[in-house]
């Protein structure tokens, strides 16, 4: 998909793969075909530049044709760069701008719990975007609401554009901060489909809102593209992109990461 | 015997329709940081606790909050400072308000310098021009307390996000009551035919005493209130242009990027005068009583009145 777009974040993707796969294929009550169903639960990627996961979840999950993904970043087609909501059914949010997920999905949590409605609100966060202020004033505000229809999953792959994320910034202890913004937190193996679904489903109780943080690999699957800073945001050549399909196509049951 | 009718500010419109709109529509609710004395939405918190949240010192949580709530039905009306709503936050209005289309209404107190004595870190001289510059966006600037009234009761109807800049300081009254709503956005005050005078929020009053003004002098000035700066009514400002031949823009905001560049852009695209804007000329406020503040920045009607001087005397060049 990004590379018959020429372009896009690969290593991102990759990371998020298994938690996003665990969401649309295990943990969230949605109905694909009627995407705006009150009832739903949502799921907010404010990682905004990890799309090409969530467009293959939506298109695997029967929002639209899996086809469309060829055309990923293409002029005409409605997969943009990073989510629009008003083109690609099942968007909930617009999202690209970092650090502004959470915070759109407190005022969901708030608007769920207003109308009484069942739906849980699962939000997707990097943890270089962590370093954006504005996760910390909603971290304070969805505990203050004490949202328990909330969780926030941190993709902690541990990179970012500029380099390892304790180098450029150091936004560790995540699992202590959130605590300390009286959340419940735990850290899990994002990669063990096992320890992804026991805590989401576990974040659905509790009376607060939950923070996952899922330790993962940048480049999951991908042996040249694991824990490189430099397949954030490229594309690979049809070459590299047929071995990294030829080695995912080939990986066992999603397991433990080589992390 | 009339007495004089006492100013008010367009804050407190804000505050008093607002309080209306919870009352009447049950998906109403609204955000504040930190800030619901001054901007009046207190008043909507004390009355509707449950659909009322303080953010605390937050705008950009806030604004975002307020998108999360659009999205889920909600009809969110988000106030704080003109500065912080429109600057601080200014990639998520962008971002998750205006790409989106989202019906969140900002309802921006403190506008402009009438501010005061807190100085230029609190005057919002440049809130209109960001606004202007998202798309979808629609941009309005009440001129007293009853259009305010309006336009806030109105924006419950309209789709698409808003900016909606109120003042602290009362204002003189210039409609007589709350109007149903702001039309096309631009009222025609008073006919002329040298030249145009276009103003919003608190010089659309000095408009009219420069107007006055200018009569003792022979000269007939049109004045037009523009409440809504986008979509600008190109029509009627069009036509007075068309009708007067010259014109000068007035408002408490930078002459660059806000009701000064607006009219001139239409004047461009469709009938080339010459132009003069009247409003803080590319600086930054500071502190001071609002009064005094209006005549160190040259927002007083005569100020405008010697401009529009200054424009005739070019006319026709």
């Amino acid at each position: 998909m990004v590379a018959a777009a020429g372009s896009g974040h690969p290593g991102g993707s990759l990371s998020a793969a298994d938690i996003v796969a665990a969401l649309y294929f295990h943990v969230l009550k949605h109905r694909p075909q009627d995407p705006k169903w009150s009832g739903r639960d949502r799921f907010i990627l404010s990682k905004g530049h990890g799309a090409p996961v969530l467009y293959a979840a939506l298109a695997r999950s029967g929002y639209f044709p899996v086809n469309d993904l060829i055309n990923l970043r293409k002029i005409d087609c409605h997969l943009q760069g990073h989510p629009d909501m008003h083109k690609t059914p099942g968007v909930e949010i617009s999202s690209g701008s970092l650090g502004q997920g959470l915070s759109v999905s407190i005022g969901m949590a708030l608007a769920l719990r207003l109308d009484k409605l069942p739906g849980h609100i699962f939000t997707l966060l990097g943890d270089g975007e962590s370093q954006e202020g504005e996760v910390w004033e909603a971290a304070m505000a969805a505990a203050h609401f004490r949202l328990k229809n909330l969780t926030a999953i941190v993709d902690a792959n541990g990179l970012q554009i500029d380099g390892f994320t304790k180098d450029v910034m150091n936004v560790e202890p995540l699992k202590e901060k959130y605590a300390a913004f009286g959340w419940r937190s735990r850290t899990i193996d994002g990669h063990d489909m096992k320890e992804i679904i026991d805590a989401l489903q576990w974040s659905r109780t509790g009376e607060g809102p939950t923070a996952v943080i899922a330790k993962t690999v940048k480049g999951k699957g991908v042996s040249f593209m694991e824990n490189n800073a430099g397949w954030h945001g490229k594309a690979p050549t049809r070459e590299e992109a047929e071995l990294a399909l030829t080695e995912l196509r080939g990986a066992k049951t999603p397991g433990k990461g080589s992390r | 015997m009339t007495t004089e009718p006492k100013p008010r500010a367009t804050r407190e419109a804000y505050g008093d329709a607002l309080l209306k709109l919870g009352a009447e529509h049950e998906n109403v609710v609204a955000l504040d940081a930190d800030l619901a004395g001054s901007t009046k939405s207190g008043k909507f918190g004390a009355a509707f606790p449950e659909r009322f949240f303080n953010i605390g010192v937050a705008e950009a949580n806030m604004m975002n909050m307020a998108a999360g709530l659009a999205i889920s039905g909600k009809v969110p009306y988000a106030s704080t400072f003109a500065v912080f709503a429109t600057g601080r936050a200014f990639d998520q209005v962008r971002q998750s308000i205006a790409q989106p289309r989202l019906p969140v209404r900002i309802c921006a107190s403190h506008g402009g310098i009438t501010v005061g004595e807190d100085g230029c870190s609190h005057q919002s001289v440049e809130d209109i021009g960001l606004m202007r510059m998202l798309p979808n966006m629609r941009v309005v600037v009440p001129a007293d307390y009853n259009q305010a009234f309006a336009a806030v009761m109105e924006s419950y109807r309209l789709a698409g996000p808003m900016y909606i800049r109120t003042g602290r300081p009362g204002v003189p009254p210039l409609y007589g009551r709350v109007p149903s709503g702001l039309g096309s956005g631009a009222d025609v005050l008073k006919q002329g035919s040298d030249i145009s005078i276009f103003a919003c929020g608190i010089m659309a009053a000095k408009a009219l005493a420069a107007a006055a003004e200018l009569k003792k002098r022979g000269i007939s000035a049109e004045v037009v209130n523009v409440s809504i700066i986008k979509p600008i009514d190109v029509d009627t400002v069009a036509e007075s242009l068309s009708k007067t031949g010259c014109a000068v823009t007035a408002e408490e905001h930078s002459i660059i990027g806000g009701l000064g560049d607006a009219v001139s852009e239409v004047a461009v695209e469709h009938v080339p005068v010459g132009i003069g804007r009247l409003g803080i000329k590319d600086v930054f406020g500071k502190s001071g009583h609002p009064d005094q503040l209006l005549e160190e920045f040259h927002l007083t009607a005569g100020h405008l009145a010697e401009l529009a001087g200054l424009v005739l005397q070019s006319k026709g060049c």
